[in-house]
């Protein structure tokens, strides 16, 4: 008996898994994929683990002495500690700050994507399942988010609301759910017709069921791909708003807020402020992107490349 | 036709309106300006007194009519630092930005297809790839940053190109351009190959595409097949026909080049809109924000009804599924 269940858990298992192996064994075929991959991984541990294997606090304020500012990479600081990267204006050593700058931007990215997909997600499927009128009217405010540039949209939407991290992520949502909306609604459309739908359906089943448990996994593949794309854009976007001076404020230095605090010694040949925390961003956005890039093609066979 | 033209009229209209609702009311919404007009030293009936000058002690609905009526004659208000028409300030600064987009524009164009057009033809070769991988990273880095490293490159370390300013302008026509001295060229390159990355990286894609899949038409094989030079046929039949869908999306993204040159604008002190723009975000000038985001998005119905007119034109399917629908 206990054989039997044991079988048929694992004739359930099978094929989730091996969809899983498939998809994975597919992604690493391709190198670059794999090294952005592992960029990925480490940054994001690197972000994790800040608080351990830096030598100071940027936040502690006590930790951070005036003398030790614009010190070039290499020097020793005050503590007796060497700053591989130098230091930038208030004195703060550039390799803490960038890896707590790195949990920041991270953060901030992750969950206004995270929250951006959720409504997405729920605009997308509500307007492929009920249609008609409703899914003009919704279509209709996607394009026009869509038609605006994003970074003029989160741009007068932070200067509205101030500055901050809750501020921040509610801008970067905004300009992000219509992407997800898009994307979920046209392969709803696609799910909508099929016939496990229509079964449903002839099951008696509410719609909320339907939508959630049946077409919502179906659609996830599209949705997986748009997340990590707009994850770096996010990213990006955040940077990009705090440099400007009106992302987050000075006692949450992201990146972004860090290369903004390089750019006034930039001028006097004191490149590392600006320059360390900027490749630390790049590399962050362009492994990302690596990574999203060959998921689309894995995902969508359909795409030649 | 015209009513064609009509419809898409109204629909901008009515764009624009809901802009411009959304706008004045998210911008009220935000803290008052008046502290920052008066000094700490003002009594509380002068601050009244400031406040009043301002309107801004008048019910909101009254302040929105007030604000509707001056907008539909051009006036939107004073700008709280300057001193000046907000629209005037705006529109002042103008050129400088359609400058720096156009010149941007240019050189998307310039270096992109060729580029493109190599990558298309010849995919396989190490050059190609080198274009593709380059296109990659231009669509992932961070234009501000790039921006920064482009002016510690070629300003500080170099020292070929100088960081900030227009430098010398001349009066063309009553437009007040950098065009025309060698030390206004200087000046623009650094900020328009900066914002022009982002479109480079997309006219590479575009052209790359169009030049693979034009390269397998039977005119392309006829012009072969006639004798004609590799170089006649790259760069008269193929290029003209990648032109088309080029110049569309160009045409589209233009209003993307000018939302982009805030960060631009700001990183290379470029005197234009975007920077006003920053400028009036940072010490909460509502007037100019207010009048910086009609005026853009003026500019963008503009143009997305210009282009749609003209593939209504072009293309006769588009207005008849319009008319059915």
């Amino acid at each position: 008996m206990s054989n039997l269940t044991h079988q048929a858990a694992a004739v359930q298992a099978m094929p989730e898994e091996t969809a899983f192996r498939r998809f994975a064994l597919r992604f690493a075929e391709d190198r670059v994929a794999l090294v952005g991959l592992g960029l990925v991984a480490l940054v994001v541990l690197l972000a994790l683990l800040a608080p351990w294997i830096t030598p100071q606090n940027p936040y502690d304020l006590a930790k951070v002495d005036l003398m030790d500012s614009r010190q070039p990479p290499g020097e020793m600081a005050g503590d007796g500690f060497r700053m591989w990267l130098g230091s930038d204006g208030v004195g703060r050593d550039l390799y803490s700050g960038i890896l707590y700058g790195l949990r920041i931007s991270l953060m901030v990215g992750a969950i206004s994507g995270l929250i951006a997909a959720s409504v997405g997600m729920a605009v997308g499927l509500t307007a492929a399942y009920a249609g008609g009128r409703t899914e003009s009217i919704i279509m209709r405010i996607v394009d026009l988010q869509l038609s605006l540039p994003t970074v003029l949209v989160a741009l007068i939407l932070v200067a509205m609301l101030g500055k901050g991290v809750d501020k921040i992520i509610f801008a970067l949502v905004v300009v992000q759910w219509a992407y997800y909306a898009r994307t979920v609604r046209g392969s709803a459309l696609v799910e909508r017709r099929k016939e496990y739908v229509e079964a449903a359906q002839s099951l008696g089943l509410s719609h909320s069921r339907i939508v959630f448990k049946h077409i919502l996994p179906n659609v996830l593949a599209p949705i997986i791909v748009i997340a990590t794309v707009q994850t770096a854009h996010a990213i990006a976007l955040e940077a990009t708003l705090s440099f400007l001076g009106v992302g987050l404020p000075q006692t949450e230095p992201s990146l972004g807020v860090l290369i903004a605090n390089g750019f006034q010694y930039l001028l006097s040949g004191k490149y590392w402020i600006s320059t360390f925390p900027g490749i630390a961003l790049l590399v962050t956005i362009v492994a990302i992107n690596l990574v999203g890039d060959r998921m689309r093609d894995v995902l969508n066979p359909r795409l030649e490349k | 036709m015209t009513a064609f033209i009509f419809r898409r009229l109204a629909q901008s209209a009515g764009v624009i309106f809901a802009m411009i609702v959304l706008v004045f009311f998210g911008v009220n919404v935000v803290g008052d300006p008046t502290w920052i007009l008066v000094s700490p030293d003002m009594t509380m009936d002068q601050i009244e007194e400031t406040r009043r000058g301002l309107g801004l002690d008048r019910p909101i609905w009254e302040q929105f009519w007030i604000f509707l009526k001056g907008a539909l004659s051009g006036d939107l208000g004073r700008s709280f630092v300057h001193g000046e028409s907000a629209i005037k300030l705006v529109i002042s600064r103008m050129p400088a930005t359609l400058e720096l987009a156009i010149v941007a524009l240019i050189l998307a164009i310039v270096i992109g297809i060729p580029l493109g057009l190599y990558a298309g033809l010849k995919p396989e070769s190490r050059l190609s790839r080198a274009i593709m991988a380059t296109s990659i990273l231009g669509f992932s880095l961070p234009t501000f940053w790039v921006g920064l490293m482009m002016i510690l490159i070629f300003s500080v370390t170099l020292g070929w190109l100088p960081a900030t300013g227009r430098g010398t302008t001349s009066s063309l026509l009553g437009w007040q351009t950098s065009l025309l001295t060698f030390n206004g060229w200087s000046h623009i390159l650094l900020p328009a190959l900066n914002l022009a990355l982002l479109k480079i990286s997309l006219v590479i894609r575009l052209a790359r595409a169009g030049a693979r899949e034009a390269a397998l038409m039977d005119y392309v094989k006829f012009a072969r097949a006639k004798g004609l030079s590799q170089n006649r046929i790259v760069g008269v039949h193929i290029l003209k026909n990648i032109m088309i869908p080029i110049v569309t999306v160009l045409g589209l993204e233009f209003g993307s080049l000018v939302a982009f040159s805030v960060v631009t604008e700001t990183i290379f002190a470029w005197p234009g809109m975007g920077k006003l723009l920053l400028e009036a975000i940072q010490r909460l000038d509502r007037p100019v924000i207010v009048a910086y985001v009609i005026v853009v998005v003026v500019l963008f119905v503009t143009i997305n009804l210009l282009v749609d007119i003209i593939y209504s034109l072009l293309d006769p399917r588009v207005r008849l599924s319009e008319a059915q629908s």
